[in-house]
């Protein structure tokens, strides 16, 4: 769901103010020189971001953009908006703080499978309970990248790396399922290659208001080269891949032929034809936890991976709630007068 | 109060009394103790007090760990101590009485509730026999009084369980003890009426209890003498009872007001910081935001990125919380960005004694940290002191744009002492201005006087730009890797907070400015070091006191200071880090003085170890 009116009279994110600010990408472009492997997955999310930014509205003095440690981490050096590249893992905590003292600020945060999951798994999960009104953008190639090519906590189970030459034997999280344990009030997946589904998932992340979790499948082609790859390639990805719209009933493939539909409580990819037609089909809801979950929980090569919004429910945002409870105290008893509250209720008089 | 068969009873002056309260934890004595606090305060005694709570919250009923203690020093004289021994113990059940005994000086009263000696208590508190019977109590003066049969029958006729009766039997003591010490009655009725509004069946109760006991004073045989503390000369003005916590709650909120920012603090809950959490989460009508965040390094991180938006971005833990604190305390040194980081240290390493005092953190907070990580720290000395260092290291954090650590204790957070409050319009306005102008900004330009740098708060238009952990280029603040800038950076940081010398006041010494021994303190040691070192110059010695309220960087004439005298003894409840500190850095011989018990140093025993080492050196010139 999307918000046009704000509270605290900031600004609204509305197409309307798109047009009066009349920003463009290059707008967004920091004079910073880009410093990631030549054929990282990063390059592209970097410049969907851009393109997206100037759809939502802000001022660029508005937007901010937190990261952590992490090649993902350097994203905020790009952006021509103010920017904060803090310490591994910790990007949602201040962001937190940050929102919470500005809610007029829109507030990004870049972070890696590692930064996110492993390190700062605490700090993600409580902003996502809180729904701190914060954009977290999860750049997952399943590898530590500036490290240079250790396990991460999405890494495959057997996986073959520097820090696991035996293959790791720890199995993999899903952030998905995470992020809804944890009740993200909007949780999506996209691709760094699919530039507009990629704009598309963007746009929407940055017009909710709340916590929203993003996953980016992204590609790192030093430590982890296709990662995705048996998925997202150009040639696969319409049959591997459930591009998820709310509302429709979930189609994919090619030929739009392959559907997901309920057998029992058990998700089952059927063929449309003779045995099964699109009103057999699931049909997707963004406000449904359960389908979310179920969502959740499928991956490649046993479904389809889902990409897109997976859920988005509006629910009062931590600084939404922190700013009432400010208001309704002074409302009920009026501004803090320093001079009594230093006096307190029991004081003597020496004379 | 007159009654029909007043006795006469002697009234005896004296200059100084010290009470300990001890009970269950059930038994009110915090609340007995504290009244009788506000009681003397308000009579005009000078007063000082130290709580003594149960490691456990609840531990089983008259277990030796479930006793909970307030000792209450009052006097017609400037004190600045809870007292070294009581004169007056009050023991509610055996337990208390074991565990408080040992601190009992020979001929001291001892006041017990007789009815809580029963079999099954003196087993639960280790007793073989009953001490009120067997003879073993001859050193003190006990006056045994069935404190729970006496109050019971006050309360008759009330419709209440004999199990909420007995919960009053605090009152009584404080009725006996005020009668004893010639207190009015009236500010704990009062406070009673108060607290209880709601449920006047406890009000009256409770009433009923204190002029019960104060009743049994004036009747009973036990009591020979009655003993009065007149007042103290308190310099004029309006004052209130004041615990550290407290006044480091009210300390911020004021500087909020004085900067016009509003106040940020993210905390997660600790021993003894607490409080400064629960205080601020009141304070909603001052715009005050709290954030109880999911552990320690959130709760620097929220306030790192409320700074970052302008705000007073401000956390509070004790030493293990300081340990995950201390690398976003890196980030905050690398960008910049004024931060209030308070430390209430309590007994360790690791989870150690969480009620107990210890002050053991100031090289954690100092060095405890990847790299040369300079911040500021400051260390109030008193309870009351807690306010105006509060405001101070806001004061320095927004003028030099650097994370300050507040750096208290257990005994300052929950000892109390009478504060003279002072006036709003007396405090300086310490607001510094955000920077707008878009005309030649650099992130990382300075200030030359004071080396901070633009706080350029997001929203700002045209000054867009960014910071992190990665090392700055000196003035625009992109990133680098060049030597030469490290360096010059790394030189500036320290330059910075190395400036600050020049904005603080001069280390004041109480005594001869030269002599035989300079006591050098810092923190909740001042009012032993302070009391001994009167008693000292009393007896003729040349003894003087420093106490350092500013750690980093020290007062600008500490060095010439510590080598003014020919002895310097540094006394700290930790196992020597001031001392080694002032021997590094001015090259003096100080000698520490080192106890680490979880409590406030004895004045007897700075006193004792100070006379030796006067003795050492008058033996030394011989
Ligand atoms: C406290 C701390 N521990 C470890 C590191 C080293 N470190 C930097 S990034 C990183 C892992 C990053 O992995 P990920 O979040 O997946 O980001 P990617 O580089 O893959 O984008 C690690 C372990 C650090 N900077 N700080
Ligand atoms: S190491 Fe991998 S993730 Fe990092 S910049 Fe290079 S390709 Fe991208
Ligand atoms: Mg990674």
């Amino acid at each position: 769901m999307t918000d046009t009116l704000a509270p605290g009279g900031q600004p609204a994110l509305s197409p309307q103010n798109a047009a009066i600010i009349q920003l463009t990408r290059k707008d967004f472009v920091s004079d910073q020189e880009v410093r990631w492997c030549p054929g990282c997955g990063d390059y592209s999310i970097l410049a969907q971001t851009q393109k997206v930014m100037p759809d939502f509205g802000y001022p660029k003095e508005n937007i901010v953009f937190i990261s952590g440690i992490g090649c993902s981490g350097r994203l905020p050096y790009y952006m021509n908006t103010y920017g904060f590249h803090s310490i591994h893992g910790r990007a949602p905590a201040i962001a937190t703080g940050l929102k919470a003292a500005r809610p007029d600020l829109m507030v990004w945060v870049i972070t890696g499978d590692g930064d996110a999951l492993s390190i700062g798994g605490n700090h993600l999960i409580h902003s996502m309970r809180r729904n701190v009104d914060i954009r977290v953008i999860m750049f997952n190639n399943r590898i530590y990248g500036l490290t240079k090519g250790q396990a991460s906590p999405t890494s495959e189970i057997g996986k073959v790396t520097k820090s696991t030459p035996l293959g790791t034997v720890d199995y993999p999280i899903s952030p998905l399922t995470i992020a809804l344990a944890a009740e993200a009030s909007f949780i999506a997946r996209s691709v760094d290659t699919h530039t507009e589904h990629l704009q598309q998932t963007l746009t929407r992340a940055g017009f909710h208001r709340g916590s929203v979790f993003t996953e980016v499948l992204q590609n790192c082609n030093i430590f982890n080269d296709g990662a995705h790859r048996e998925f997202t390639d150009r040639e696969v990805r319409e049959d591997r891949m459930l591009a998820l719209e709310h509302g429709q009933p979930m189609i994919f493939g090619k030929d739009r032929d392959m559907g997901l539909r309920l057998n029992g409580y058990q998700p089952e990819v059927v063929k449309l034809g003779d045995d099964f037609r699109v009103e057999d089909l699931l049909v997707h809801d963004e406000q449904d936890p359960l389908i979310a979950f179920m969502l959740s929980r499928l991956y490649w090569p046993d479904f389809p991976v889902p990409v897109g919004v997976i859920r988005d429910i509006r629910r009062p945002t931590h600084d939404e709630l922190v700013t009432n409870q400010i208001e309704e105290a002074i409302a009920a008893r009026g501004e803090g007068n320093l001079q009594a509250l230093l006096n307190g209720n029991d004081t003597w008089t020496v004379k | 109060m007159t009654t029909t068969n007043e006795r006469e009873i002697p009234m005896e002056e004296l200059e100084r009394v010290t009470i300990r309260f001890a009970g269950d934890s059930g038994d009110g004595m915090q609340v007995a103790g504290t009244q009788f606090t506000r009681t003397s305060a308000v009579f005009g005694n000078d007063v000082s007090t130290l709580p003594d709570f149960p490691a456990e919250i609840r531990a089983p009923a008259g277990s030796l760990p479930g006793v909970s203690g307030f000792q209450i020093s009052f006097s017609s004289t400037d004190i600045h101590t809870p007292g070294d021994e009581p004169d007056v113990l009050v023991a509610m059940n055996p337990a208390a009485l074991k565990v408080n005994l040992n601190e009992l000086p020979a001929g001291a009263a001892l006041i017990v509730n007789e009815d809580a000696f029963t079999a099954t208590n003196l087993a639960k508190a280790g007793y073989a026999s009953n001490p009120l019977k067997d003879g073993s109590l001859h050193n003190w003066n006990v006056f045994p009084i069935p404190i729970s049969t006496l109050n019971t029958r006050a309360l008759e006729g009330l419709e209440m369980t004999s199990k909420q009766m007995d919960l009053t039997k605090n009152f009584f003591a404080l009725g006996v003890m005020f009668w004893l010490y010639e207190r009015s009655m009236e500010p704990t009725l009062q406070w009673i009426g108060d607290k209880f509004k709601k449920r006047p069946i406890f009000a009256d109760a409770n009433k009923r209890a204190l002029r019960a006991g104060y009743a049994f004073g004036e009747t009973t045989e036990i009591f020979h003498s009655r003993y009065m503390v007149p007042r103290a000369p308190q310099r004029p003005g309006t004052y209130r009872n004041l615990t550290g916590n407290e006044g480091a709650a009210l300390g911020f909120v004021a500087a909020s007001v004085k900067a016009n920012r509003p106040l940020f603090y993210g905390s997660y809950p600790i021993t003894p910081a607490s409080d400064i959490l629960h205080e601020l989460a009141s304070y909603k009508t001052f715009g005050v935001k709290t954030f109880q965040a999911e552990d320690e390094i959130a709760a620097i991180g929220s306030a790192i990125g409320a700074s970052y938006g302008g705000a007073m971005g401000m956390t509070g833990t004790s030493g293990p919380g300081i340990a995950l604190k201390s690398e976003a305390m890196g980030l905050a040194v690398m960008v910049e960005l004024p931060l209030v980081i308070i430390d209430v240290q309590r007994a360790g390493p690791s989870t150690g004694m969480p009620t107990k005092n210890e002050q053991a953190d100031l090289l954690q907070v100092l060095y405890g940290r990847n790299s040369d990580s300079p911040v500021a720290v400051v260390a109030p000395a008193t309870p009351g002191e807690t306010f105006w260092y509060a405001f101070e290291a806001w004061r320095l954090a927004l003028k030099y744009m650097t994370p300050v650590v507040f750096l208290s204790d257990a005994f300052l957070a929950t000892g109390a002492e009478p504060w003279p409050i002072p006036s709003v319009d007396d405090l300086p306005d310490i607001s510094v201005p955000n920077r707008t102008e878009k005309a030649g900004f650099r992130p990382y330009d300075r200030d030359p006087q004071t080396l901070a740098r633009p706080w350029a708060v997001p929203g700002t238009p045209g000054l867009e730009h960014r910071i992190g952990g990665l090392e700055k280029a000196d003035l625009t603040g992109n990133v680098s890797y060049d030597p030469e800038n490290h360096h010059r950076m790394q030189e500036l940081r320290q330059a910075k907070i190395a400036g600050i010398a020049n904005d603080i006041p001069e280390l004041e010494v109480a005594g001869p400015a030269e002599g035989d021994l300079l006591i050098l303190g810092w923190g909740s040691t001042y009012g032993s070091i302070r009391s001994a070192v009167e008693r000292l110059q009393a007896r003729g010695h040349s003894v003087a006191h420093a106490h350092l309220r500013y750690l980093n960087p020290f007062p600008r004439n500490t060095g010439d200071v510590v080598k003014a005298y020919k002895r310097v003894m540094i006394p700290e409840i930790n196992l020597g880090q001031l001392s080694m500190l002032i021997r590094a850095r001015y090259l003096v011989d100080a000698q520490g003085y080192n106890k680490v018990r979880g409590k406030p140093f004895r004045i007897s025993e700075i006193e004792a170890e100070a006379e030796r080492l006067i003795a050492e050196l008058r033996g030394a010139s011989r």
